[in-house]
């Protein structure tokens, strides 16, 4: 309760900050709106329902794609960790491309897959798959070779010690992975959309876009802050949970 | 279906016999010889303690025994049957408790039980949880690892050796990381142990007291390369504390005839 006061302060003291400011007239209102504007902006948005139908096509997209990277990218990490041939070409590869910004994938991905939801899906795996192998490749190279060795004392081999002992084990790295992998997806994803009119559905970043098009300032504001919100509560609710159970677990971590 | 009574009775120890086993590891400095031409016999239900400074090989010939390693040449029978690769008759217990953290306790202990075959579910968890009480961890049951202490740790890993019921137990400096006081517990509390589960123990340290206050029988290491330099008898009656006369004799006993030419 208590630090939620504390965030409430806070946020308070940031909008009453900028409300100053507009007040002030240091920047014109065309550049700096109000937080009056812009939340009068997200109210008509929200009750006419752009927002919503926005939102809910950019995180399906996101959903998506993010979730192929995943499934793609653990599977892929194992190998690269297990097999001297993978490390060297699969594992190459992806720290060769995790260097890339994923959107540097959107004007190819326009031409192989031209203004479909499949080019956008493609710029997310982009973003997410890379960073995911090298997190689980990552993450079952630091495993401490005694607990492969304690599990074969007990019968455990081959798939079973890699589902039951290196998978578990390595979890505090793929979970941080996945985080990683969430953010440049996300990263990529916004960017795509604001660079490309996708014929299949308005996103966040074509509001985005339209806003600095337009010059309405409150709706690039809002927008921002829609984003921000997305991205804080995916935060809370996808990974919060997990690093908690495994701080609990493998006792790291400042517990409060 | 294995019977709960069948899975928790008291198996005949095995018998151990190590012949000319020789192991040389590679490293950036050449080849070293860990263990040269060894040969060792540990009786059914013998506890032995190998003995020896940092590099003897000791611990190498325990993970041969437990067939985490195999030998260049010589071989290991267990019980006559000649040992390929890991088995549950050898369950091993380590220096550093290898205990698995993102299970709790009983999911550690059952880790084991989960590879026996023909294994009801709730055999298992009796199973895990008799160990448990042996142990003295009941009330831990479902306790993260990391929240427990070294020796609760090390009793866990106790139990997760015990519970797939094996024939010998192999245990490389299982006490070395903990404090004075909790190691004489436990010195008491696996010499009560092995008397009531029957277990053939090959127990390496290097702490001769320690050996003195466990073995039935010390054998003593050499480094350069690695082998036997020396054995003792120990004919002390149990359970023996390590705080003894007796065997604070016995270690200095050891001084006098092996100091000197171990090495």
């Amino acid at each position: 309760m208590k630090r939620a006061l504390h965030a409430c302060i806070f946020f308070s003291l940031l909008v009453l900050i900028w409300h100053l400011l507009v007040r002030a007239g240091v920047w014109s209102p065309v550049l700096l709106p109000s937080p009056a504007s812009v939340a009068r902006y997200l109210y008509e948005a929200a009750s006419d329902g752009t927002l919503g139908q926005a939102a809910i096509v950019t995180i399906r997209r996101l959903l998506v794609g993010y979730a192929i990277g995943i499934v793609l990218g653990l599977p892929l990490g194992l190998l690269t960790a297990r097999f001297k041939f993978s490390e060297d070409t699969v594992g190459v590869l992806a720290l060769g491309l995790q260097t890339l910004p994923s959107v540097c994938w959107v004007p190819l991905a326009l031409l192989w897959f031209g203004q479909t939801e499949v080019a956008l899906f493609f710029v997310v795996i982009m973003g997410t798959l890379w960073s995911v192998i090298i997190a689980t490749d990552n993450g079952v190279r630091h495993v401490p070779p005694i607990y492969v060795r304690a599990a074969s004392t007990m019968g455990s081999k081959h798939l079973h010690t890699w589902l039951k002992v290196i998978l578990p084990a390595s979890l505090p790295f793929i979970v941080s992975g996945m985080k990683q992998g969430w953010a440049f997806a996300w990263r990529s994803l916004m960017a795509a959309e604001i660079y490309v009119t996708i014929l299949s559905g308005f996103g966040l970043g074509h509001l985005l876009h339209y806003g600095r098009e337009l010059n309405a300032m409150d709706q690039f504001i809002g927008i921002m802050l829609v984003i921000i919100a997305i991205g804080l509560v995916t935060d809370k609710m996808l990974f919060a949970p997990w690093e908690r159970l495994l701080h609990r677990r493998w006792g790291t971590g400042l517990a409060q | 279906m294995i019977s709960l009574e069948r899975e928790l009775r008291i198996l005949p120890p095995a018998k151990l016999s190590l012949e000319g086993v020789s192991k040389t590891f590679v490293t950036k400095r050449g080849e070293i010889e860990a263990l040269e031409n060894l040969s060792l016999q540990v009786k059914e239900g013998e506890f032995v303690c190998l003995v020896g400074r940092s590099g003897c090989g000791k611990s190498t010939l325990l993970n041969i025994i437990a067939g985490l390693e195999k030998p260049e040449r010589g071989y290991v029978l267990a019980d006559g049957r000649p040992v390929t690769g890991p088995g549950r008759d050898r369950m091993m217990m380590f220096q550093d408790s290898a205990l698995f953290p993102w299970l709790d306790v009983i999911g550690n202990v059952l880790f084991g039980l989960k590879l026996k075959p023909n294994f009801s579910r709730t055999d298992r968890i009796e199973v895990a949880k008799f160990y448990l009480r042996l142990v003295g961890l009941e009330q831990f049951t479902h306790a993260h690892i990391h929240a427990l202490s070294g020796g609760m740790k090390q009793r866990v890993a106790l139990a997760r050796a015990l519970a797939p019921n094996p024939k010998v137990l192999l245990m490389d400096e299982p006490f070395a990381s903990l404090d004075a006081l909790t190691r004489e517990q436990l010195y008491l509390d696996i010499q009560k142990i092995w008397q009531e589960r029957k277990k053939t123990i090959v127990f390496v340290t290097h702490n001769v007291r320690e050996a003195a206050c466990l073995g039935d029988r010390v054998v003593v290491f050499g480094v350069h390369p690695g082998g036997i330099r020396a054995e003792f008898i120990i004919g002390l009656a149990r359970p023996r504390d390590i705080n003894s006369v007796a065997v604070r004799e016995l270690r200095i006993g050891y001084h006098r005839r092996v100091k000197g030419n171990t090495d």
